[in-house]
């Protein structure tokens, strides 16, 4: 349940990507100088951090660490 | 010409960190040592030497000339969109060949696919379309050098010295620092740029009087103002674009260097921090870029401008030659540098040319990655390492940095298109369609060594037809594409301004979708590697 979130999560996230609705206005100028359609992807590469932090959280693969720690411990058992 | 020398001693300080490097590397002379620093990068390094790999003359130079001609789009497009793929890919693919590159030893990406699809030539075949790709990148962070020491000198330092100073710096460090001293310049190069970077937004904002009048007065002038909007772009292109990442965690230097990291773990951070160090780089850029647009008081800048809507206005009208040298006129690749030149006092100026200059120079690391895949799926594979030694093998190495970069400088000298454009055109489009081999090698087991090969034809054939179509096709002046073919009214070969459209996507969409569509057909029908092979790669 919890990988099929974040899949969703990440899925979303690139829909949002394609924000139509900021196409042909500059306005709101964000902090008065920034208009809004290049403030809204500066935002979403904040979420995309936000979203890589989750995806570290609860989808790290700890597997291969262990698998490669237990390649090490063989190969120091054999030499 | 005080920039000039900052950036000198900047070079200086580079070429220091590249031998100091070489001293203190412990097993210099053997192949691991050397090409992947043993496999023994801390968190801090590896961060941002991989952050630092992957932004090149063309995150720079290229983002802001992109952004003043197209406008704030270019974020979009470019930097965002990369936000979320880049470190997508390092966490689901850097990962997992770090983990196989630690138990089995493999040092390139061709050396992994040997292993899993059982196969020789093939994977020979496959080094050598990605070493054809990457040579282009190695050009632009070499035109990248020329061009920002021809600047900031004010044109004392010629192009073609430019680039052969830059080309010598980077092929020195990388020659006796190998991977260690790569990873180092990178960092160092890094932080440099993220510093100086907000310097420069500062500096160059005070300057123009503030960005909040410089935008008003903007969007108040009706040619400019759409340049604050995306409608100028397709919402098709512009969707395109988020296939063009893909191309990153497929560029062998990447994946190399994810094979550098001492433990799985320095990964959290780097897959965690990317999206944020993205932004802090190519936002102060792409907004450069756009408001260099109000400038009135810069000649080069008004030249550009000019040659611009000449083209605009007139371009219909003349010779496709003509039009091209209009292109190459207006092309915003030096308008950072430019803004730089007006607005930042002399010594500043030096140290943000020096800043810029750290981004330039991030091509070390392709022409090592090269160096690696010739010694290791040529030399070593067909028997050099065998016969003459590991300590021959990094000699070897050695001498392919000296070659490569004496080629990448002579055709640096007579490229004749926009850094932005050469870059995306040819060596990320076909990095992109290879990214299904690596999801293929280790997402799924039913892949074959016949599959990766009908997706390295299909990438190879379909880099050289795109650019045979643009150089045959003139491109258009800006406005309405030209459509070659259509069919019952819908457009399925355009050649637009930029570039190529095929059903109004770049290039790149139906490249990555037929490279997918291939290998899962051609490895339906063949015959697949062992049970003992597949073993080592899905447990469980």
């Amino acid at each position: 349940m919890k990988k099929l979130l974040l899949v969703l999560a990440v899925v979303a996230l690139y829909v949002l990507h394609q924000d139509f609705w900021n196409w042909r206005t500059a306005y709101p100028l964000v902090f008065g100088f920034m208009p809004i359609g290049l403030f809204y992807h500066g935002a979403f590469s904040v979420a995309a951090a936000l979203l890589m932090w989750l995806l570290v959280k609860f989808a790290w693969p700890a597997h291969l660490e262990e698998e490669v720690a237990a390649h090490q411990k063989q190969e120091d058992a054999a030499s | 010409m005080i920039p000039a020398i900052v950036v000198f001693i900047y070079l200086a300080i580079v070429l220091y960190i590249g031998i100091f490097a070489f001293r203190q590397a412990k097993g210099k002379e053997k192949a691991e040592g050397f090409f992947l620093a043993n496999r023994s990068l801390g968190p801090f390094v590896f961060l941002f030497s991989l952050f630092g790999t992957n932004m090149t003359a063309f995150a720079i130079l290229g983002s802001s000339g992109h952004a003043f001609t197209n406008g704030i789009v270019t974020f979009g497009l470019m930097a965002s969109s990369s936000a979320l793929v880049i470190p997508l890919t390092i966490f689901l693919i850097g990962t997992r060949v770090w983990a196989l590159g630690k138990e089995h030893g493999f040092m390139t990406p061709v050396q992994m696919f040997r292993d899993r699809w059982e196969c020789g030539h093939i994977g020979t075949f496959i080094s050598v379309l990605q070493a054809a790709l990457l040579v282009p990148y190695i050009i632009i962070g070499i035109m990248g050098g020329g061009t920002v020491l021809s600047t900031v000198s004010g044109g004392m330092v010629p192009f073609w010295f430019g680039g052969a100073i830059v080309a010598l710096v980077v092929m020195g460090y990388v020659f006796f620092g190998g991977m260690r001293g790569t990873a180092w310049v990178n960092t160092f190069q890094t932080i440099l740029f993220l510093v100086f970077g907000a310097i420069a937004l500062i500096v160059i904002g005070v300057g123009m009087g503030g960005y909040k009048s410089a935008a008003q007065q903007m969007l108040s002038i009706p040619a400019l103002a759409p340049l604050m909007t995306r409608e100028r772009i397709s919402p098709l292109y512009f969707f395109s674009y988020t296939f063009i990442p893909l191309s990153a965690i497929a560029f062998p230097h990447i994946l190399i260097f994810t094979l550098t990291a001492e433990k799985m773990a320095h990964f959290k951070k780097t897959v965690i921090l990317y999206p944020i160090c993205i932004m802090a780089i190519w936002l102060p850029c792409v907004f450069l870029g756009v408001m260099a647009n109000r400038v009135t008081d810069v000649p080069q800048i008004r030249a550009k401008q000019e040659a611009r809507r000449v083209l605009a206005t007139q371009g219909k009208a003349m010779a496709p030659e003509q039009r091209d040298e209009l292109r190459e006129q207006a092309a915003g690749d030096d308008v950072i540098l430019r803004l730089l030149e007006r607005y930042a006092p002399l010594w500043l100026a030096g140290l943000l040319g020096a800043g810029i200059m750290a981004a330039v120079m991030a091509s070390d690391s392709q022409i090592l990655a090269l160096s690696t895949m010739f010694t290791e799926d040529v030399f070593a594979f067909y028997g050099g390492k065998a016969r003459f030694g590991e300590a021959v093998q990094v000699q070897t190495g050695r001498i392919f940095i000296v070659i490569i970069t004496v080629i990448a400088y002579a055709v640096a000298l007579r490229a004749p298109e926009t850094i932005f454009e050469l870059a995306i055109q040819y060596a990320f489009s076909g990095f992109a369609a290879l990214s299904p081999l690596l999801i293929a090698a280790l997402f799924w087991k039913g892949s074959t060594k016949w599959g990766a090969l009908a997706v390295t034809v299909w990438v190879a054939i379909a880099v050289v037809t795109v650019g045979a179509f643009q150089a045959v096709v003139p491109a258009p002046a800006p406005g309405p594409a030209t459509v070659i073919w259509s069919l019952g009214g819908t457009e399925v070969l355009s050649r637009t301004p930029g570039g190529t459209a095929v059903f109004g996507f770049m290039p790149v969409v139906p490249m990555v979708l037929v490279s997918a569509l291939l290998m899962f057909v051609v490895s339906l029908i063949t015959t697949k590697p062992k049970q003992s092979t597949l073993a080592k790669y899905f447990r469980g």
